[in-house]
């Protein structure tokens, strides 16, 4: 799959500099960066590279074949739940959205999206649970159950190979900004931040694991560690595990500012869901 | 992560979740554990031992060795060709106690933000000033005062 070209230095890996002054470097950045559109951030980030690159040959071929793809089992789970008549409207995703191939294409890779009713950005899985509620007249899928995980794989398929679009909207900054913060923030017993390891150190060995970059490119997605398929939540929770930080209630909006500001970071990279990692 | 356990925790977390935050932003978090042992650093040293006893240098060897323990591997590498898994975000520790004395190795790990301030090396021996930290390590320094002599007498056997 086509990896942007590595290049020298990003505007925004100053995070050494950002724990020293973190509010004014925060909104001095901030500002700097969101007056940027989508492109031009991806011009000047292109030595990003995706997990998928800091992979072995035989992890990327099965990512890249559905018949080994394990997610794929979800996906195809998600295709049946699409068509199913559920809740009091007795109405399906596919009443209202038709042929998913097509309606859904380019959807998952803007998300988090800016919602007029909740007046903030929502990720994906809350936006299937919105329709869900508001429109099946169903109950609200638990996070990481199997049946949203589905429905998330499913959606997130049709956009495989696109390009990360998160919109340059006034709306959608002051999220952004907020989860710039929490990803330079020092937190947990360790007084680690995001940053520190996917800025600074990606691409070398935390006790052997490679350190990706932490593009949101490939999720919901099928990880070894994990025999199952897991959103990015699910990931970040890891992650703030491991700094021995409390993990964020999932749905909590400290992680979806965290997702945006991620799947921002990764604007132009092209979708890879449902991805395999290690 | 088993299936059964992990709702049991997710439930747990989302109550912590709201007690912690508002903790978080005000700038700590409340400590319930006897305050940590007073040192006093001298240049860029910790000259005195933080306890009466003298640290256990192959104690000192399996924390620096454990990964859920010392977790010093997971940064750096060292003479150590049972563990398979080492870190390189770190200078090696092979020949620390010969690069420095055991007062100098002592403040490295209490708090390596005094020698190198915008450093990644967490500091083992602080409770305070740490935001958003999971309740089981709130209050806890990451090693006792023991634990971080045994570290200290272990790390001065590493001559090359
Ligand atoms: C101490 C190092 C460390 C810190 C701190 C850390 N991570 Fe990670 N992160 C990792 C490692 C290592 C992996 C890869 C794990 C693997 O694949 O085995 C990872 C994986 C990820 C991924 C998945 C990337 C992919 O290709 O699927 C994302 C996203 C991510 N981290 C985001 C974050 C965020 C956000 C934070 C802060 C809340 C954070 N990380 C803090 C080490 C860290
Ligand atoms: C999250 C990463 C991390 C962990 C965990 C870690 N260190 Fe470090 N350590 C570093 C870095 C980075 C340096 C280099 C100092 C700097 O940042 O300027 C360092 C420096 C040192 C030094 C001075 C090295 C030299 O020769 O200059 C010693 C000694 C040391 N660490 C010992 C330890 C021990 C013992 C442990 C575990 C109890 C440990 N470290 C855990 C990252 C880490």
């Amino acid at each position: 799959m086509p990896m942007p070209r590595p290049s020298a230095s990003t505007t925004y890996e100053k995070s050494r500099t950002s724990t020293r002054h973190p509010l004014a470097l925060t909104i001095i950045l901030s500002t700097a960066l969101l007056a940027l559109s989508p492109a031009q951030a991806a011009n000047l980030t292109d030595n990003r590279r995706s997990g998928y690159a800091f992979m072995g040959p035989p992890l990327r071929a099965m990512q890249d074949d559905d018949m080994t793809n394990p997610a794929s089992l979800w996906q195809r789970d998600g295709e049946t739940l699409w068509a199913e008549p559920i809740g009091e409207a007795g109405r399906s995703c596919a009443d209202c959205h038709g042929d998913a191939a097509s309606s859904m294409r380019g959807v998952a890779a803007r998300y988090p999206a800016f919602d007029r009713t909740m007046n903030r950005p929502i990720d994906l899985e809350q936006r299937i649970n919105h329709c869900r509620t508001a429109y099946q007249k169903a109950g609200p899928l638990a996070f990481e159950s199997h049946d949203l995980l589905a429905l998330s794989t499913h959606v997130a398929r049709q956009s495989r190979g696109l390009p990360i679009a998160i919109e340059n909207s006034k709306a959608l900054h002051p999220f952004l900004a907020m989860g710039r913060s929490l990803f330079h923030e020092r937190q947990g017993q360790l007084n680690l931040s995001c940053a520190q390891c996917h800025d600074d150190n990606a691409g070398r060995s935390l006790g052997g694991a490679t350190i990706p970059q932490a593009h949101p490119t490939g999720y919901p997605l099928y990880r070894l560690e994990w025999q199952g398929v897991g959103s990015l939540q699910r990931r970040l929770r890891n992650c703030m595990s491991g700094m021995r930080a409390a993990p964020y209630a999932f749905g909590a909006e400290a992680f979806v500012d965290l997702e945006l500001y991620l799947m921002w970071r990764a604007n132009g990279m092209p979708m890879e869901s449902p991805a395999v990692r290690p | 992560m088993p299936k059964a356990g992990s709702r049991r925790s997710r439930r747990r977390f989302s109550v912590e979740a709201f007690v912690l935050l508002p903790m978080a932003l005000a700038g700590t978090v409340a400590l319930a554990e006897p305050p940590l042992q007073p040192y006093a650093v001298v240049g860029d040293s910790i000259p005195r031992p933080l306890t009466g006893q003298p640290g256990d240098p192959d104690a000192g060897r399996r924390i620096v060795a454990d990964r859920q323990e010392g977790l010093c591997l997971l940064c750096h590498s060292g003479p150590f060709p049972e563990q398979p898994l080492q870190g390189d975000l770190a200078p090696a520790l092979d020949g620390a106690g010969e690069r420095w004395s055991s007062g100098q190795l002592r403040l490295r790990i209490v708090d390596a933000r005094r020698v190198s301030p915008g450093t990644i090396m967490p500091s083992y021996y602080r409770t305070q000033g740490l935001v958003q930290v999971a309740p089981a390590f709130v209050g806890r320094p990451i090693l006792t005062a023991e634990q971080i002599e045994d570290v200290v007498a272990y790390l001065a056997t590493l001559r090359r």
